[in-house]
């Protein structure tokens, strides 16, 4: 692992994105988060590391509300998101994952087309004028995603059929399409080989620019190269929050270091 | 010696041949069972299988093929002259057959004897009184050749039976045999006994298949009769049924084709929403409690019997739209559409019922497998669910779904007791859906049960029905296949 990189990220203090204080996750009778305190900084990439099962994805999932869909699932704290609650009774969690967008594990391309794959979001929220309009967002969304040239020429043939590095890219493009101002990245990586996981990685970097993003990894070099704020989650418990550089060359708590390390996970 | 006895005594062979071998695998290992190859009961079923497996199955081979041989072999003794006007060989030959029977039982019931019946003659006695005294009853009185005839098909039997006897007694005997003299401690009886078990689930496979073959054959050779006694053109290309039991009737599948076709149009139009719905609802919004209870409540639905749907259709259904489509100013609609309660309607949206489980749970395994990914990244993207279902489940499911409207349409078209009932029975081209229609089924019901020579074409036009519904539905149902195989989304 190169720390030294991670040392030497340029880390801006940017304004709080999402503030959560004090989250607990229920599954059924299962304690899966607990007493979580974070916050996540606008224009940032900020990793959630941790073993199996510790949670991170769990976390993840409730800051856009994805675990509403889970009936056993209970969520308790505050989770602010621009200083609203997202948990309010009068927000509507379908407008929130409009604005907080989510990227999955394993590339879910819909068995459309490339092009109705990127339109979906902007079709269900009605986010163009017209035809021309459409297919701007469409490209600008495809480009951004840095994988408009692999695609230009086959927009109508179906996502389902691209590599699994593309059909992620496609992913994330579908996602950056709805203009979300938070971006989640839920082991974005995990399924694509080395070459893939080095486009969506610059492709991450490039995406800071414009979102917060959040993204879940197993890989610990992943976190060092892609994020300025890690977070280390162990057992539901958030043991140490803070700069990526500190916290895999500096740890305060010995889990953490442990864990970095290879001696827990 | 009667069968029965018979399979008792292979079965009791393989069981002590089970026991034998085992014994045997023992004591060739020197009573440790960690030197033999195999476990001793593979000794044992290795055994019992040889002896139990060849005998039943030359059994049933026997069983099946010796009265058809003896059958063919006795019929050439019946000269033609005897056989009278209107009847035919197979009518005298059942005639043989009965009187086969009857010497039969008088000889077990002690009314005569073997050398008795074997020295019978219609001239000397009256066959007739004497088996009517033992309880079989013969139509008219016997002529000699049919007395010859059944004497010989007495001895016959009685031969070929015995013969059988004896070769599946050597057989199973053999088997048991051949397989204790080669029970070893190092036989490999383990392996053995795993081919035997291939062989028996391959049997079981191909008796399914080859049933069907053999369905399709017979109804070949129906169909094959019926068409030499009409004209093809008729059946196929005719405008009316009118089936005439004086002969000379006009028998054309179109009329019955379109009203079957109507009725499960109807059908389909009221089942493949509704089950649609259900199954989106039970998959994607009911909770686990609703679900539990209520897919198995709409499974129920699928096993009520089609005689109650039918019932259904005549007693509440039909008299229902008789009071909205019908009785003049009395009426719901104030309008005089509708007579009687029989009517493509009440057929079609009964079997409509019936449909909706088929094809509510058909849809429902279909929508399940569409990968949670799918709902995710719809969701993640700020998609309601029902903008979910229509744009990314339903897009993705259409084929299967697809297939299982097909299926169902299938079995609409193949449904007999709920048009019987509910159809009426009128075969008119009318795209009027409060009129009575008949359909295929029901026309092979009321062609096959009534009183009609069974050589008539008015009978075997059942058969040609049959095969042609047959063939429809094979044909919808591969199709089916067909589309399901070629537009299923490949998840991993």
């Amino acid at each position: 692992m190169n720390q030294m990189t991670s040392v030497e990220k340029k880390v801006n203090t940017q304004d709080i994105k999402i503030s959560a204080s004090g989250v607990q996750v229920y599954y059924g009778d299962t304690h899966a988060i607990k007493d979580v305190d974070v916050e996540i900084e606008d224009k940032t990439v900020t990793a959630f590391i941790g073993p199996s099962g510790c949670g991170k994805s769990t976390f993840l999932r409730c800051l856009n509300r994805m675990n509403d869909t889970i009936d056993v699932c209970r969520v308790e704290g505050t989770i602010l998101l621009d200083n609203e609650d997202i948990y309010d009774r009068k927000v509507d969690p379908v407008q929130l994952r409009a604005k907080v967008g989510m990227v999955f594990q394993k590339p879910n391309p819909f068995p459309k087309s490339i092009y109705d794959n990127v339109a979906y979001g902007p079709r269900i929220h009605g986010l163009f004028k017209n035809k021309a309009d459409l297919d701007n967002i469409v490209e600008s969304a495809l480009r951004r995603a840095a994988i408009w040239n692999e695609v230009k020429d086959r927009l109508h043939a179906p996502g389902t059929g691209l590599s699994g590095g593309q059909q992620q890219r496609l992913c994330i493009a579908r996602a950056v399409a709805t203009e979300p101002e938070v971006l989640l990245m839920d082991e974005p990586c995990s399924a694509l080989d080395p070459i893939a996981t080095a486009q969506v990685e610059e492709l991450i970097d490039e995406l800071r620019t414009n979102y917060s993003v959040v993204i879940v990894t197993h890989s610990m070099q992943q976190a060092a190269r892609v994020s300025q704020k890690t977070a280390f989650f162990h057992l539901g418990n958030l043991v140490e929050f803070g700069e990526t550089g500190q916290i895999f060359t500096n740890p305060e708590d010995p889990r953490t270091e442990s864990y970095i390390t290879g001696r827990i996970g | 010696m009667p069968v029965l006895w018979l399979f008792l005594i292979i079965v009791a062979l393989s069981a002590i041949g089970f026991v034998a071998g085992r014994a045997r695998a023992y004591q060739s290992a020197g009573g440790d069972a960690r030197n033999l190859h195999s476990l001793p009961g593979y000794y044992g079923y290795n055994v019992a299988l040889t002896a139990l497996v060849p005998a039943l199955a030359v059994l049933a081979v026997w069983l099946l093929a010796q009265p058809m041989l003896i059958e063919n072999s006795v019929s050439k003794m019946i000269p033609d002259e005897i056989i009278a006007e209107g009847s035919n060989r197979s009518l005298v030959m059942s005639d043989v057959r009965r009187v086969a029977n009857g010497l039969d039982l008088a000889v077990s019931s002690g009314a005569m004897t073997n050398d008795e019946v074997n020295a019978l003659s219609t001239d000397t006695s009256d066959i007739r009184a004497t088996l009517g005294s033992i309880g079989v009853a013969l139509g008219s009185d016997v002529s000699p050749e049919v007395l010859a005839a059944a004497q010989s098909y007495r001895s016959k039997s009685y031969t070929g039976t015995l013969v059988m006897t004896v070769v599946v007694l050597l057989l199973a005997i053999g088997g048991l045999a051949l397989a204790y003299t080669r029970t070893h401690k190092d036989f490999r009886a383990r392996n053995v006994v795993e081919r035997g078990v291939l062989g028996l689930l391959i049997i079981a496979a191909s008796l399914a298949i080859l049933t069907t073959i053999g369905i399709v054959l017979s109804m070949l050779f129906e169909t094959m009769n019926f068409f030499r006694l009409h004209p093809w053109t008729d059946f196929f290309f005719g405008g009316t049924w009118s089936p005439n039991f004086r002969g000379d009737s006009d028998l054309s599948i179109l009329p019955l084709l379109w009203g079957t076709l109507y009725i499960s149009f109807i059908a389909l139009l009221v089942a493949v929403p509704i089950g649609l719905f259900a199954a989106i609802y039970l998959s994607e919004y009911a909770s686990n409690a609703v679900r539990s209870i209520a897919k198995p409540l709409l499974e129920i639905l699928a096993g009520i019997p089609t005689i109650v749907y039918g019932l259904f259709a005549l007693l509440t259904v039909g008299p229902m739209l008789v009071n909205v489509f019908g009785r003049g100013d009395q009426g719901l609609l104030g309008v005089e559409w509708m007579s009687g309660a029989t009517s493509v309607l009440t057929a079609g949206v009964v079997m409509g019922i019936m449909l909706i489980p088929f094809v509510s749970s058909l849809s429902d395994d279909i929508i399940n497998s569409v990968p949670q990914a799918m709902r995710d990244g719809s969701l993640g993207l700020g998609a309601t669910k029902s903008e979910t279902v229509r744009q990314v489940i339903m897009p993705a499911a259409l084929p299967g779904i697809v297939g299982a409207i097909l299926l169902a349409a299938s079995r609409a078209i193949g449904e007999t007791m709920i048009v019987v009932m509910g159809a009426g029975a009128i075969a008119k081209f009318s795209l009027n859906p409060l009129e009575s229609m008949t359909t295929i089924t029901t026309r092979i019901v009321s062609q096959l049960t009534g009183d009609t020579d069974f050589a008539s074409p008015e009978t075997l036009v059942a058969f040609a029905l049959g095969l042609t519904l047959f063939v429809l539905t094979l044909g919808l149902n591969i199709l089916a296949l067909y589309i399901v195989r070629k537009y299923r989304e490949q998840y991993e």
